[in-house]
């Protein structure tokens, strides 16, 4: 016989949950007023501004360096160069050393003797304004002796090439291998090509891009005594604190770094950058407070950049389309130096090229490459969308060989939803989905038909605008990480991260979470999950973070791992509050803790209708403490620490229609329609705020940004009058929807949602370009989508042509097409 | 050194300031006016833009020494009231209803854009919206959610908004019906 419950002893409603409602956030009132801590709005006693020396040369000796005349100026403090720090500014850290033979130049936060990329700090004027500083810089002497520039990957790793680093042999830092023949995961590669009935090759050029958060890079650090407070424009303040001690020998309990506000990261200030070490040893010396912001040309000249791989892919499959094997090889671009994670980026997408595709075999190899360039590392999907762009470009590709429908290529090789969870030829498990689900309320989202009929009308009439449709049907991987993955990868450092509740006497609720938000929205989400959680209300819990000082553990935010394990860290601490809750309630109630319900925030008696007491009662009588049980705390407090299992795996379908304009060259966004499919939905509103802002950075890859040097390492995109981060007017309204399968690694069922239009949608916007003029005998062209190298590649041939001088990119100037036809770089 | 004599936020000032000064400067760094910022150099990002006499200017195009004599309305002083009691103006409103703002580093320039746009328009298509802001950038929001506040304070201010103060962004446009009745 079932137990059925007394339907009486349910005496209060649960209150509606407060996961998965649209809550308007929390962090807005001071943002739409003003009120704001930017790092640069601060102010103290007696601070001291910076101005940066930077070189104009990309490589080359400093001869000549005299500082002298600067320090005469007014108002000016000190004046330093490489040589003042050279002793006890160490290197800035390299936290992934992806290969035991990897090597790793050493990085100094200022030139000694050579510098290495255009923008490097060569010397530090300290005054007392900002323009007090910027002013002595000019009154600053150096002469530098010019060394080979090397800038073309492909270049700079042949044999003789310039060296970056003369005390190196080679250019390549590392070659990193993974082929699941080996690991395990899956058959031969070699055999697999081998055997292949057909086989499709592509190069594909991942263009350099600049993450290009709108608040500038900013730091401030006040000595006091023998301990430093630092704030900074960071999104990783814990990660910071640990290098910045290590880096600087400031025992780490007398460094406290602060992230206040920040404006936007995308990964570009998951860095421990020169300007932070540099700042803290400055403070040191002096003895008082000092501050350091970038203007926007030194962001974008100095800040770490992302993406710039050459992607050489292969696709095995048999004449009906069954795919049978996959081969990438990278170069992937380091840049000059080896900064925080900046090898990894290409290591994490390794394990992404074969998508949701069921490849029996799989072989990755990647160099990375150094050249005279500012180094990349972590930009929004860092290593993902490279590989969702290769994998999702080449379907098209071999569709096209087939002369098979994209889409019908697509449902052939994915996996099915009752193959989950499905372990991939990459070793990683993917948790759950429905592909086929998610393509067809794309489909519907987009209006296809109607499309696919004006496609082919506007093509039979030789409409001057053509019209092609493209698709990406993605997945990622999310929510870093398993700390024991990312040990055997050997990341320095685990993947956990940790939340503690502090329960106040008058019933509030402060959660305290070491991931450190920068426009997510984290104080709203974590109050939803709490709100749900405690059964309190929503208005009464604050969230605490950013403060190393308030929130002592944490491994901050990116890879769409806030609410994925940061959330489920809340998660569990708030189960230990209503468990160390229960207790106290059990003794306030008479009862047997066995015997009590907690719902809606009561702890009540089952079978005893009426009698009761509230976690913020509880709150109260702990705090009091006049009365509870012998041998435990008084404290209903908890802390939890979070290290998943696994990653999380959200997914999509997203279909871009676009507009060519076949006689000017100009690509126009039609229509954008995606069906993502995040697991649980905290809130909706952020959810869906968080996807438009990935679709317009991956729309911006496709169509708008690349950072381009010129042939001497001059970045001749310096500004935000060359570099075109898209406005309004550029990107099209996006239709977005959801498809729900919850996640199985952690208890809120969620994926991570901060890269996944970032991921998706740049080869659903290239595959639709090339959809609309592949009948013109186009099979390429090249990132971005401006209007010439469109123009070109349909009415000159090959990709569409480099836009800097030949050979000074990393992906080689002029080069000749498949076509056959030798283009020229302009 | 030159001195001004500008009126900010509804207060009187008085400051000698070096003529090569920028009106954003001026207000950050003397005025202590630090709701409005610098995003870049170039004149492209409209982060600090303020009203001028009532008209949008980036305040990093304008020297200091050029307000000299007029009053400059900051994202700090376009509510009402003053304190936890103030009221917002209906396009701080909408931005907040409408999720029109990640980071928020944009969004006091990409208000004071929008006020101004809407003087001039005060029923804007989404087109017109998306042209009228494109001298402010946002890297966070793919500006759907800022073409929609900017709608729904037209609505508001023009009075034809939906009763429901708190109306969904689902009113105005698609997406989020959906994912609130997936959830349901």
């Amino acid at each position: 016989m079932t137990a059925v419950e007394d339907p009486t002893s349910a005496v209060d409603l649960p209150a509606a949950k407060e996961v998965g409602q649209a809550r308007r956030r929390k962090e807005d009132a001071r943002l739409i007023t003003g009120k704001t801590t930017w790092t640069d709005n601060m102010v103290l006693p007696g601070m001291l501004h910076l101005a940066v020396l930077r070189s104009p040369v990309a490589h080359g000796r400093i001869t000549h360096l005299d500082v002298s005349a600067a320090k005469e100026r007014p108002n000016v403090v000190a004046v330093y160069t490489g040589a003042d720090f050279a002793e006890e500014q160490g290197s800035l850290p390299c936290a992934w050393p992806v290969t035991p033979e990897m090597v790793n130049p050493g990085h100094p936060s200022i030139a000694v003797e050579q510098v290495n990329h255009v923008g490097e700090a060569v010397a530090i004027v300290v005054a007392r304004s900002r323009t007090a500083a910027a002013d002595a810089l000019e009154a600053i002497d150096v002469d530098y002796e010019p060394l080979p520039v090397v800038l073309d990957m492909e270049q700079a790793v042949q044999d003789g090439s310039p060296l970056v680093h003369d005390h190196t042999t080679s250019n390549t830092s590392y070659h990193f291998v993974f082929d699941a023949g080996d690991a395990g995961t899956g058959g031969d590669t070699e055999q697999a090509f081998a055997d292949a009935e057909v086989t499709v090759s592509r190069r594909f050029v991942q263009q350099r891009l600049i993450p290009a958060f709108m608040e500038p890079r900013s730091v401030v650090v006040q000595p006091s005594g023998d301990s430093y407070t630092m704030w900074s424009a960071t999104q990783i303040p814990h990660i910071l604190r640990v290098m910045a001690a290590m880096v600087t020998g400031i025992p780490e309990h007398k460094l406290r770094v602060i992230a206040p506000d920040v404006g936007g990261g995308f990964g570009g200030k998951l860095q421990v950058n020169p300007e932070e070490i540099l700042c803290l040893l400055i403070a040191r010396r002096l003895g008082k407070p000092v501050k350091w912001t970038e203007t926007r040309g030194e962001s974008l000249m100095t800040a770490h950049h992302g993406r710039d791989q050459v992607q050489f892919i292969d696709v095995a499959a048999d004449r009906d389309g069954t795919v049978r094997g996959l081969r990438v090889r990278l170069l992937a671009d380091m840049g000059a130096y080896l900064r925080l994670i900046t090898p990894g980026v290409p290591a994490l997408g390794a394990f992404m090229f074969p998508g949701i595709y069921k490849f029996p075999a799989y072989r990755f190899e990647c160099d990375g490459v150094f050249t005279n360039k500012v180094p990349t590392d972590a930009y929004r999907g860092a290593g993902r969308p490279e590989a969702t762009f290769a994998i999702e470009r080449i379907m098209d590709e071999l569709a096209v060989e087939l002369g098979m429908d994209p889409l019908e290529l697509r449902r052939k090789n994915w996996i099915n939803t009752e193959e989950f969870p499905f372990t991939t030829v990459a070793g990683l498990e993917y948790d759950s989905g429905d592909y086929h689900q998610a393509t067809e309320q794309a489909l519907e989202l987009l209006g296809y038909d109607e499309l696919r009929a004006e496609q082919k009308r506007r093509r039979e009439s030789n409409d001057p605008v053509q019209l092609g449709i493209g698709f990406s049907t993605f997945t990622e991987m999310c929510g870093l990480a398993p700390s024991r993955v990312l040990g055997s990868l050997a990341f320095g450092a685990g993947g956990w991260e940790q939340a503690s509740i502090r329960m106040l006497p008058t019933g509030k609720v402060e959660v305290v979470t070491g991931s450190t938000p920068h426009g997510q929205g984290h104080e709203t989400a974590w109050s939803q999950i709490v709100a749900d959680e405690l059964g309190v209300p929503f208005e009464d819990v604050e969230v605490l973070h950013g403060d190393t000082a308030i929130s002592s553990r944490g491994l901050d935010t990116y890879g769409s791992r806030s609410l994925v394990v940061g959330g489920t860290a809340v998660v569990k601490a708030a189960e230990k509050v209503v468990e160390k809750a229960r207790v106290i309630a059990a003794h306030l109630l008479e009862a047997n803790a066995d015997d009590l319900e907690f719902t809606g925030g009561k702890f009540t008696v089952r079978g005893t209708p009426g009698a009761g007491v509230g976690i913020q009662e509880v709150a109260l009588a702990i705090f009091a403490a006049h009365d509870y049980p012998e041998g435990i705390e008084p404290s209903i407090d908890a802390e939890a620490t979070f290290d998943p299992e696994n990653f999380s795996f959200p997914h999509g379908t997203h279909i871009c229609a676009m507009e060519i304009d076949t006689e000017t060259g100009f690509a126009k966004i039609r229509k954008y329609a995606c069906v993502d499919d995040v697991g649980t939905i905290v809130n909706p509103l952020i959810v869906e705020g968080q996807v438009h802002g990935g679709l317009a950075q991956g729309i911006a890859q496709a169509m708008y940004e690349e950072a381009i040097y010129d042939a001497e390492g001059n970045l001749t995109t310096g500004s935000f009058v060359d570099y075109l981060v898209p406005a309004a007017s550029d990107l099209p309204h996006f239709d977005t929807g959801n498809t729900v399968h919850v996640a199985t690694s952690n208890p809120l069922g969620a994926k991570g949602v901060g890269e996944a239009g970032c991921i998706a949608s740049t080869p659903a916007v290239v595959n639709a370009a090339l959809d609309a003029v592949r009948h013109l005998g186009v099979t390429d062209i090249r990132m971005p989508l401006t209007p010439e190298r469109v123009w070109r590649a349909i009415h000159a041939g090959g990709d569409g042509g480099d836009r800097a001088a030949q050979g000074s990119n990393a992906y080689g100037g002029a080069r000749t097409t498949e076509s056959g036809i030798q283009e020229a770089a302009q | 050194m030159t001195q001004i004599n500008v009126r900010v936020d509804g207060a009187s000032y008085t400051d000698d300031v070096e003529p090569r000064t920028l009106l954003v400067h001026y207000l950050r760094e003397q005025l202590g006016k630090v709701g409005t910022v610098v995003g870049c150099d170039t004149s492209n990002c409209g982060a600090c833009t303020v009203h001028l006499d009532g008209q949008a200017v980036k305040s990093c195009t304008v020297f200091a020494v050029q307000a000299d004599g007029c009053q400059v309305t900051t994202i700090e002083g376009v509510a009402t009231g003053e304190g936890e009691s103030a009221t917002l103006h209906p396009v701080q409103r909408a931005f907040h209803e409408m999720h029109g703002l990640q980071c928020g580093f944009c969004t006091p320039g990409m208000i004071m854009a929008s006020i101004d746009l809407l003087k001039e328009n005060p029923d804007p298509s989404d087109e017109e919206v998306r042209e009228g802001i494109e001298g402010n950038l946002c890297r966070c929001t793919g500006y759907q959610n800022i073409v929609r506040a900017v709608r729904q304070a037209a609505a508001e201010m023009s009075g034809t908004a939906a009763d429901d103060p708190q109306a969904q962004p689902a009113a105005v446009d698609t997406a989020a019906t959906e994912h609130v009745a997936a959830q349901a």
